[in-house]
């Protein structure tokens, strides 16, 4: 039972697959302007991490090793196209929005990584709870990006005016550079900053150190 | 069991039996679902239209608010409303005219090269369906579609004139792949919105209206035929410059609305 609570929801703190691997930063980027989309990627993007485990689990010991990433690409790339088709039967309006970056979950690092890394090894069930958990992960990640940048960008949250605005009459005045993607980028930063600083283990150990500085003396 | 996976014909069949199943799940969504998507298209095309003309209030039915738009062909090339047996005579019908497929049939399209296709169109459509604005007290008369290569895509979008058939009522593109964020900043109503009021036309009848490279200084002589550029999409901006010429020039319709202008609709 442990087992299946650390698959579904390790993702979300531990183990975030944008905070802390930082992967798939660039739907995170493009598609948080406004909560409804992002929710609607998060929906998306889980489905197709949960299904492509769950189908590349089934068949993982009949994937020759020589083709096998062809073979999880062809999977995903079928369910994308398919939870495309379906967006612009149901959700005409947000697979606008949308755009290209429903496709673009083809190369979503995500869906490949988990494909790769444990749909090969592990069964289906497990591999299906893993694809929810790894979505549910980055379904966080988009939606408190989301938020903060639709409340702070617009005044607003799904659409609902919360903080009117000095435009229609209110009182705040909107921050423009929370609608451009690259506020993202502060956001995310903020967030996996608060993570590493609740769960300590994260913090990775720096890579090199910084040289004193020498002086212009010592140098000659 | 690994080695016989890695026989050469294990990986043929492998491959062939998952492309087979994949296929086959794919189209299936995609013909399955195409009528509701043909009519969530539809009903976005006339939202889009009656958008462009300003006629859409929120919470009015769209179906409703269309009956007062008539749509109509036009001879593109002899600049006046196609007669029935031009229509007649190349099999086409009005309402079950469509102006995209139209445009790659070569029996329907004349092919335009080099220096004749700034909008990067290839193909244009000898006959292209407008739609006219039965009530005398709307802002808009005329709704025009115009097309035409931005960046990554072409994009296709209406232009609504008043009366006068130069000054613009509202104009927005409908289907577009531009980067979103850059040049996907053509759906931005603010930047829509800049469109009211201009003038298509200069005094001597050439269609000049263009996107500025950044803001509009309001203190140009030539403002009112200058919209803002799209800032971080030249290329976009260059495409939306000329497919708006294009199409209202003299290869588009800029013979058709002079003929209207003169003779009345």
């Amino acid at each position: 039972m442990s087992d299946v609570k650390k698959v579904l929801f390790g993702p979300i703190l531990s183990n975030n697959p944008i905070a802390l691997q930082i992967l798939g930063i660039c739907s995170a980027l493009a598609v948080t302007s406004s909560l409804s989309v992002s929710l609607v990627m998060s929906i998306a993007l889980t489905l197709v991490t949960a299904f492509s485990n769950l189908f590349i689990a089934v068949i993982r010991s009949h994937i020759p090793n020589s083709i096998r990433i062809i073979v999880q690409m062809i999977i995903i790339a079928s369910l994308v196209i398919v939870v495309d088709q379906v967006l612009k039967a149901f959700a005409f309006e947000i697979s606008k929005q949308l755009s290209v970056f429903v496709g673009l979950i083809i190369t979503n690092c995500i869906v490949m990584g988990r494909a790769e890394a444990y749909a090969m090894k592990n069964g289906p069930a497990m591999s299906f709870l893993d694809g929810i958990g790894n979505g549910l992960g980055y379904s966080a990640m988009l939606i408190i990006v989301g938020f903060f940048r639709e409340l702070l960008g617009a005044g607003k949250l799904f659409g609902v005016p919360v903080l009117e605005t000095v435009q229609n009459g209110g009182w705040y005045q909107p921050n423009g550079l929370m609608l451009l993607p690259p506020s993202a980028f502060f956001v995310i930063g903020l967030v996996i900053w608060a993570l590493r600083a609740y769960k300590k283990e994260q913090v990775e150990e720096p890579e090199f150190t910084i040289a004193k500085n020498s002086r212009s003396q010592e140098a000659l | 069991m690994a080695s016989s996976n890695d026989s050469i014909s294990k990986t043929i069949i492998v491959a062939v039996a998952l492309c087979l199943v994949c296929s086959i799940f794919v189209a299936g969504a995609a013909v399955g679902l195409k009528p509701i998507q043909q009519e969530n298209r539809d009903l976005d095309r006339k939202r889009n239209i009656l958008a462009a003309a300003q006629m859409l209030q929120p919470g009015e039915n769209i179906d409703e608010v269309f009956a007062n738009v008539e749509k109509r062909l036009v001879n593109v090339s002899e600049g006046r409303f196609a007669t029935e047996e031009e229509l007649a005579q190349a099999g086409v019908t009005v309402d079950a005219y469509n102006q995209q497929a139209a445009a790659k049939d070569p029996a329907l399209s004349v092919s335009l090269s080099g220096d004749q296709d700034p909008a990067s169109i290839k193909r244009r459509a000898n006959f292209a369906t407008v739609y006219v604005v039965k009530d005398e007290n709307a802002d808009a008369r005329i709704i025009l579609p115009v097309h035409g290569y931005g960046l990554w895509s072409t994009m296709y979008g209406f232009m609504a004139l008043e009366g006068d058939f130069s000054t613009v009522v509202g104009f927005g593109f409908y289907q577009q792949a531009e980067t979103p964020g850059l040049g996907g900043e053509v759906d931005n109503p603010a930047w829509k919105a800049l469109w009211e009021g201009k003038e298509v036309y200069n005094e001597q009848g050439d269609a000049v209206i263009a996107l500025a490279k950044g803001a509009v200084d309001p203190n140009d002589p030539q403002a009112s035929h200058k919209v803002d550029g799209l800032s971080g999409a030249t290329l976009t901006s260059r495409g939306v410059t000329n497919l708006v010429q294009y199409w209202l020039g003299e290869d588009g319709f800029g013979p058709f609305l002079a003929k209207l202008r003169s003779e009345g609709v």
